[in-house]
This record gives C-alpha cells, structure tokens and sequence, in this order.
C-alpha cells in the first residue's frame, strides 16, 4: 500500500503561477481584512478584534466571529484570509485537546505557539493567516503575534490586519504595565475602534476576549459602533391582505427527547 | 559637440515620460490648528533609500509674510519648489500694494504647479503642506504630487496618514493651547520615531500665527523601552523568541 507523501505538495504553485503569467486572474480570497489586538494587564490577557469580512471592495460579513477557541484558557484572533485563520485555528485547537487528554494538564500557550508556528512555516506562507494568540497558564499570562511565514513575537502588546496601524498608533501613546481589567478593555477598545475607523477593511462592531487565571469571559459585540441609522419606526410585519392559516403554535420539543451533554466547554466555538 | 548641446537644452524633453524614483526624501509632516494659528512639526531626517543619510534637513521653511510650508518626499524637488515660492514671493513684493500673498493662494499656486507637472509625467516627487494665518483666518492645506488638494483642521503626509491621524482626529479640538497642540504633536512624532523605519529622533516645531513665524530649535523626544516583556521576552516560555 502506498504511503501518501507527507508535507505540501507545491506542484499546482507553479501550474497556477504559470496561468496567472498568462492572464489568467485568479480568484480572490475571502479576507479578513481585520483589526486584531492584544494585550497584556496585570491579572491576564485581552484580545479585541473588529467583526468585518472583506471579498475585495464588499463587505462579505458584517459580523463574522474572528475571535477563535483554542483551549479554555487561551484564545486567538486571526487576520488574512478568513478560511486559512479558521482551519488553522480549529486544527490546532483539535490538536491541544488531544494533548490535554493525553497530559491530564492544562494546555500551555507556548504549545499552542509551537504547533501554529510549525504549521505555517511547514506552508511557507501559503497559508495566509496572522495570528494574535494569547492566554494564561500555570507559567502566567502570554501574548504572541505569528506571522503567515511562521515567526513569532512576544509582546506586551500586539496588533495586527490591515488597522494594525491606527490601533497600534494608539497602543504606543496610552499603553502602561499593570493596567486594570476596565482600563485594559477600554484601551483593547478604542484601539479597535481607532481600526474601525480610520481603515476601511475593518468595521462594524468589537468583540472582546478576557482571560484571567482560571477564569474567561468573551464579550461578543461588546460594543456596536455603527447601528443601523434609518429604522423604519413601525417595523416588518406582514400585509394585512395575508391569509392567517394557524395561530397555535406545537413546540417540536413535545414530540422529541432533548437530551443535554456535558457541560459548557463541549464544542465550544 | 552639437549632440551635447541637443543634449544640455532638450534633456527634460528627451528624458520626460520614463518614470521617476526619489532618492533623498523626507518622512512625514504633521500640521494641525491651534487656537492662534497653526503648528506644524517634521523630523530632520533625509533618507537615501534605507540609509539614514542626512540628520539636520530642516523640512519646515517660511514663504512670504503670512505662511509655513512642509514637505515630505524627494528633498530636491522641495528644494526645487522653494526656489519657484521665492520668484512668486519676489514678484509680488515687486507690485508693492500692500498686499501680500496669504497662506490659501500659496496653496492653490502650489496645486497647480503639482498638477501640472503630474500631467506632464515629471512629478515634484513631494507631498506638502501649507499653513499659516492672514487677517485672522488659519488656514492649513495639503497637496500631493499627483496634485490631490484639500484643507482641514489636521493633517499628515506619508506614514503619518497612518500612524498620526488616528490619534489627530480622536484628541484634536478646536481650542487647543500652544502647550496642549504641542504635547499632541509630539504624542504623534513618538509614534512615528517608534513604527515609521525612516523617522529620527531630531524634530523641529513651527508655530505661525498673525504676529509671525517661529521655528523651534532642533529637539529629541524621550522614549519608553522597559517594559517588563522586553527585558526578558522568553521568561516561562522557552519555545518562543
């Protein structure tokens, strides 16, 4: 039986390189065109992140998620190309639970970092994902930006997309050590919405993610920025000309056993 | 002989239309209003492409009676320009009526100049920015080199778009104090000497207002680096660099 070869295989890399010589276009990626941030405080780690997903000039989702689990003591925000950040993600985050089972221990940032790091760097680059992963373990709080080609940073810090500048433009003027929890959101915030702002990929809303020692809480749209401004005041309903059929409703839950496993954590997104 | 001099006379012509690079240029400036006038704020720093070659290029230069100019990009065509505000400045000192050219007509001059040269393939490879006060108007105006104009009451060119606006237009106000517009200004010049490669920490600041124009003494910024994380950035987390 033949062993599949491991590793990427880069032959279609210069099938399609060929192509696009020629003329032909490509075609386009769903990117996230993002701001992502995090940073340090003096019991944990935030992470921020903007919820717009550019497909080149339109806004593909208006509030995608792009705060992702990894562990339930570390999270990680992913910027470049949605589909990338997201399998890279899932797959680590697969891999660490593994780890866990096998260990009996809490997972620890840096093996979260080692195994995202390999994996880009074994891709070397073609998977476009730029990572801002935190979180805290027995070792204390971490925070690490991985770039698509598999180098990383440690940083009190970090910001990354393509509002990385106006964020970090903020991060840089107003940034101390030993912050408190509600000074670190409000600054994780105005950094985001510094991004959301003043560059055009990102928008729409913030999403927050607190880690501390044993504990997280993940602030989904902690803040929404831009509501929509024209609401019609009487809202939607049917016309009145629309023939009522029924007005009992049968809940399907009569019909069927619900049964509930586990507790918070399973598959938790 | 003949050749040479086709050569010397016709050589713009000959050469127009093959693209341009700098080669010496001048990182951002920064300009916003203040509450008597207008301050502006550049690095002395001249690059030859990622060489840091040049450290006391003064950017901020004074036209006429009532105004500032900055640039940013390749420091001969700045050079080149000023020569040509000089002519303008000469000639209208030349009718001597009174009156004096003022920060707003300096801008739309400049603009055309700009615009024309783009037009032409032969840019001034900068983008400016003109400030300044006459009869109590401020008056803050930008041009790039394609000849994009517009006024406002803060702006920055190159890196600055990115790094400094952010900041400008969360804390600007329009009363701002000449101690308040300075901390600003310096507040965005930190942020650039940190994140923009090309930025030294050697910056003048101008101040016009309707008595004048003063230009400050060449200074350097205080820098923060002992963070906890840079001192050690591998504690508990040997794997990582």
């Amino acid at each position: 039986m033949d062993v599949p070869k491991t590793g990427f295989s880069f032959d279609l890399c210069r099938r399609n390189e060929m192509l696009t010589k020629k003329g032909l276009k490509s075609p386009g990626y769903l990117k996230t065109g993002t701001t992502i941030v995090g940073l340090i405080f003096e019991n944990g780690v935030i992470l921020g992140a903007d919820t717009r997903a550019t497909e080149g000039p339109i806004v593909a989702d208006k509030n995608c998620e792009k705060i992702h689990y990894m562990a339930p003591n570390i999270y990680c925000c992913g910027a470049g190309t949605a589909a990338d950040t997201e399998a890279v993600t899932d797959n680590i985050s697969s891999q660490l639970k593994l780890h866990r089972y096998h260990t009996g221990r809490e997972s620890r940032v840096v093996t979260a970092l080692t195994l995202l790091k390999s994996h880009l760097f074994r891709y070397q680059g073609h998977v476009s994902a730029a990572l801002v992963l935190g979180g805290v373990d027995v070792t204390g709080p971490h925070l690490h930006t991985i770039y698509p080609h598999g180098s990383t940073d440690t940083l009190p810090f970090a910001t990354m997309g393509s509002g990385s500048l106006a964020a970090m433009a903020i991060f840089e003027s107003e940034y101390r050590e030993g912050l408190t929890r509600e000074e670190g959101v409000n600054l994780v915030t105005k950094a985001i919405c510094s991004g959301i702002f003043n560059d055009l990929g990102s928008g729409s809303n913030v999403d927050v993610c607190v880690i501390e020692k044993g504990k997280k809480e993940y602030l989904r749209n902690h803040l929404t920025p831009n509501p929509r401004t024209y609401i019609s005041s009487k809202g939607y309903t049917f016309s009145k000309k629309t023939e009522v059929l029924l007005t009992k409703i049968t809940p399907l839950k009569e019909l069927v056993d619900v049964v509930q496993v586990g507790g918070g954590d399973a598959m938790e997104e | 002989m003949i050749l040479r001099w086709i050569l010397y006379y016709h050589q713009k012509e000959i050469l127009r239309g093959l693209i341009e690079y700098p080669y010496v240029t001048g990182t951002s400036i920064i300009g916003i209003k203040y509450k008597d006038g207008i301050l502006m704020a550049a690095d002395m720093g001249g690059s030859y492409g990622s060489t840091i070659r040049y450290k006391s290029v003064e950017r901020l230069k004074q036209v006429g009676k009532h105004s500032l100019i900055g640039a940013s990009g390749e420091i001969s065509d700045f050079q080149e320009i000023l020569k040509y505000l000089d002519e303008l400045i000469l000639h209208d000192n030349m009718w001597d009526d009174g009156n004096s050219l003022g920060p707003k007509e300096v801008h739309n001059y400049l603009t055309r100049v700009m615009y024309n040269r783009r037009n032409k393939f032969d840019p001034l490879w900068n983008s400016l920015v003109i400030g300044g006060v006459k009869n109590g108007q401020k008056y803050l105006g930008s041009v790039s080199m394609i000849g994009v104009h517009y006024e406002d009451d803060h702006l920055a060119t190159g890196f600055g778009n990115h790094l400094a606006r952010p900041i400008l237009r969360e804390e600007w106000r329009e009363d701002l104090s000449f101690e308040e517009g300075v901390k600003l200004l310096e507040k965005c010049m930190r942020n650039l000497l940190y994140r923009d490669r090309s930025a030294v920490n050697k910056l003048q600041i101008a101040k016009i207002t309707e008595e004048g124009l003063t230009v400050s003494q060449p200074y350097s910024l205080k820098t923060f680096w002992n963070f906890a994380a840079f001192q050690n950035p591998t504690v508990g987390a040997t794997g990582s660099w």
